[in-house]
């Protein structure tokens, strides 16, 4: 079986940025792959699988991160990364909720 | 931003009294009090913050090390306090194991610093010496030149 690698570019939406709890998030995603997942922020390079080195992106909103994936399943790694980021990733979607619901 | 300006010397405690998860981040919290950089009377309100979060979500991120945080107006300033456990304490941790080192950051409501603060306490904490230093530090001194040095040299 030939590895392949899948390549996209995301950029942060939600207001804090990717704090502890979405950058869980991606690892948790992240990790459900077999393939190697590598996210730059154009100066580092980090295992998307590692918390640690994911927290240590700090990445703010309207940063451009660029995630690889090296692997059988690369692009749907890199897919479900970017649908993740782009829109499920917890902070702003809730905080708009709660707005909603204090009227 | 450097781990030694995010930290508070004096809410470094070496050897944590606290056994349980609330009870060391009241402790931590109370050193930061006594330390001046809570505003006055919002220690129990600041408390309740960072147990409600870690109640939501363990921020017991594996490897022994917990980083308990929270967004509170009781701060202008991001500021941290670092305890370290001899016997380990159950932070329901990503890996199930024990956190024998808990970084508590509190950040201001707006702005940044708070991950700028958690970008340069993970840039250390990744590496296995420093977590593993801290770890075995006995006295507040200790803790604070390995902090120098982690700000110093920071691919030791």
């Amino acid at each position: 079986m030939s590895d392949s690698v899948s390549q996209t570019e995301v950029e942060i939406r939600n207001a804090n940025g990717l704090h502890l709890r979405p950058a869980m998030q991606l690892v948790d995603t992240a990790s459900r792959f077999m393939s190697d997942v590598k996210i730059s922020n154009g100066k580092t390079s980090v295992d998307g699988k590692s918390i640690m080195q994911v927290t240590m992106l700090a990445a703010s909103a309207g940063t451009k991160l660029t995630i690889t994936a090296r692997g059988s399943d690369a692009q749907m790694a890199t897919e479900a990364l970017k649908d993740l980021i782009e829109n499920k990733l917890c902070g702003e979607q809730s905080r708009q909720a709660e707005r909603k619901s204090a009227g | 931003m450097k781990i030694a300006d995010v930290i508070c010397a004096k809410a470094v405690i070496p050897r944590l009294e606290a056994v349980k998860r609330d009870d060391a981040i009241r402790e931590l919290i109370g050193a930061l009090d006594k330390a001046g950089k809570l505003s006055k009377g919002s220690t129990a309100d600041v408390a309740r913050a960072v147990i409600k979060r870690e109640n939501e979500a363990s921020t017991g991120i594996g490897k022994g090390v917990a980083v308990p945080h929270v967004r509170h107006k009781a701060v202008k300033k991001v500021v941290a306090a670092i305890g370290v456990s001899a016997t380990g304490i159950d932070f329901s941790a990503l890996d199930k194991q024990p956190v024998y080192t808990v970084i508590l950051l509190i950040s201001p409501t707006e702005g940044d610093q708070h991950l700028q603060a958690m970008e340069a306490i993970f840039e250390h904490l990744q590496n296995d010496n420093f977590r593993k230093f801290l770890r075995q530090s006995e006295t507040v001194e200790q803790i604070k030149e390995l902090l120098v040095e982690a700000d110093q040299n920071p691919s030791w």
